[in-house]
């Protein structure tokens, strides 16, 4: 049955993530993320999950890693500070597979920075934050609803595709009450990895398949495997072999490369007749949207692209947007990290409205440069 | 212009405003059915410090979280008050702690300076729940939430065992508005 509820966007990150079958959740507190480690240290003992307060952020990765391969659904929970730490064994999960979300409710940075206050500044390492080429997906929701609906869909990703996914809160999202429907369960898409059907004497934990991704056995029944950061062939065991190294590197990569079409997703208002598109993602949209329904009551005509799945990125879907609109406006919590993925993509000199001062992009400000450039 | 009533509740970590945000926003969300939001700001100390806690009410889907043009500030320290009585609007509506706040701000906007931690004391033997005697005095005056919707909330909100403190609290509040208006 559907319920309405006023939540916080850490409530609803939290049982959005039990809706989803997360089972296990390993984690070390800190603002403006507690509440979702301190909702699930309650709600995951009642649905027989497990919860369990680490010592570190990296230790935290590790846990929810070793969870994910004895095929538990797990989660993470952090902020700027602990969300480098994590850094390392992200790689680790995106290099061996391992389906596994990670949250982090940005704050100030860098560094402890600006614990109780909001930012985006963490865009950038969602996407590059752990070394060498490596596949990963984050999503950036604008509200609580949204919030709780890309939770699911996170895991939904990181089941299917086996990558970690990042959930790319802001301490505004994380900490705002409001109201949200609660979809009944049974309407509630939800996808489980796909596991082996062959014997375990003839499973290759990373065996070529046509769709690049092999389905997974989990520890504890009867199948043995290595898993490794280092470079490996089919069977999980190092190797130096160039070709299959090159073959390992392209398949992980190409893993979301081919399926972008189906994981990218944006929403648009008001572009058919724009001449100003606003780029926003997060809880900067809000302010986006609120200036860009003042701007066309002052008869400018402006519209808004609100980007949910960060990573990857909708180059392809800007681009196609700057055929017809030349003027881009990107406002963020940071110093201007997603206006040059804009700026690359649709190949103009973008105009940023950025704050780092702990307080959001205020609609009014984003409004003095709709109408500046408007004049 | 749609509805959007902007309040902001100040004073300092530990008096309990945002509870009070989340409660006034339940009330106006779930049992009043329009839309509503609480946001806040605090510091990084546990107690103490700045906090404050904004609530957004509105029949439409609420964009803009934080309040920019006041309707009502609650300030429970001379601090919040000195600080914020500039972004209330016109028309707008001040509630002072007359205990910890002695210096008004002066505007076109109404002030009332009320004991809300002395009528927690009297009429509960409590200051702790002065924030939900402010609710209800808040209730009174702007009758932006209904009483039923609060005292619902109020119910939904505080820690169990303390429902009829809290409750008593709260009437205690719009008892002592009701004399005002």
């Amino acid at each position: 049955m559907k319920q309405v509820r006023l939540m916080t966007g850490n409530e609803a990150c939290a049982e959005a993530a039990i809706v989803a079958g997360m089972r296990f959740f390993a984690g070390y507190p800190i603002t403006p993320s507690s509440e979702i480690a301190e909702v699930l240290s309650k709600r995951l003992p009642e649905v027989n999950g497990v919860f369990i307060q680490m010592e570190d952020e990296i230790a935290s990765m590790g846990a929810i890693i070793g969870a994910s391969l004895a095929g538990v659904k797990s989660m993470t929970a952090t902020s700027g500070p602990g969300f480098s730490l994590m850094q390392e064994n992200i790689g680790y999960a995106a290099m061996a597979e391992v389906p596994v979300v990670v949250v982090d409710v940005q704050r100030g940075g860098p560094s402890t920075g600006l614990p109780t206050m909001p930012s985006q500044s963490d865009v950038m390492q969602a996407r590059w934050g752990t070394h060498g080429d490596h596949p990963v997906i984050a999503v950036a929701p604008s509200t609580v609803q949204d919030t709780y609906e890309w939770t699911i869909k996170a895991f939904n990703f990181s089941e299917k595709y086996r990558v970690p996914v990042i959930i790319l809160m802001d301490e505004i999202v994380g900490h705002l009450s409001e109201k949200i429907i609660i979809p009944d369960v049974n309407e509630i898409e939800i996808i489980d990895r796909v596991l082996t059907t062959d014997p375990p004497e003839e499973y290759l934990p990373y065996k070529f398949t046509e769709n690049d991704i092999p389905p997974i056995a989990h520890y504890g029944t009867g199948y043995r495997f290595n898993v490794t950061g280092l470079s490996h062939d089919e069977s999980g065991f190092p190797t130096n072999d160039p070709e299959k190294i090159d073959a390992l590197y392209r398949r992980i990569n190409r893993k979301i490369e081919r399926y972008k079409k189906e994981i990218i997703y944006y929403k648009t208002e008001l572009l058919e007749d724009a001449d100003v598109c606003l780029v926003a993602y997060g809880s900067t949209t809000r302010s986006a949207r609120r200036a860009v329904y003042e701007a066309r009551a002052a008869g400018i005509k402006a519209g808004l692209f609100q980007i949910y799945v960060l990573w990857p990125f909708p180059y392809e879907e800007l681009r196609e947007i700057s055929q017809t609109i030349k003027r881009f406006i990107i406002p963020e919590m940071n110093l201007g990290q997603i206006a040059h993925e804009v700026e690359y993509a649709t190949r103009t000199d973008v105009i940023k409205v950025n704050r780092v001062d702990g307080n959001p992009v205020t609609p009014q400000e984003i409004l003095k440069k709709i109408k500046h450039v408007s004049l | 212009m749609p509805f959007r009533y902007e309040i902001r509740l100040s004073g300092s970590g530990g008096q309990g405003l945002i509870l009070a945000g989340k409660i006034l926003a339940e009330a106006a969300a779930i049992y009043d059915g329009k839309n509503a939001t609480q946001s806040q700001s605090y510091g990084p100390e546990a107690r103490g410090g700045s906090s404050r806690s904004e609530v957004i009410i509105s029949d439409v889907d609420i964009d803009y979280p934080k309040a920019v043009n006041i309707d009502l500030l609650l300030a429970l320290t001379q601090e919040a008050c000195d600080k914020y009585w500039k972004d209330v609007k016109e028309g707008g509506v001040i509630i002072v702690d007359s205990r910890f706040v002695s210096k008004l701000p002066e505007g076109k906007f109404k002030v009332y300076s009320i004991p809300i931690t002395e009528i927690a004391e009297q009429k509960t033997g409590k200051s702790l729940v002065a924030n939900i005697v402010a609710l209800g005095i808040i209730t009174e005056i702007t009758k932006v939430v209904s009483r039923e919707a609060m005292e619902s909330a109020i119910l939904s909100r505080v820690p169990r065992g303390t429902e009829e403190l809290n409750l008593k609290a709260f009437r205690a509040g719009v008892a002592f508005a009701q004399e005002l208006v």
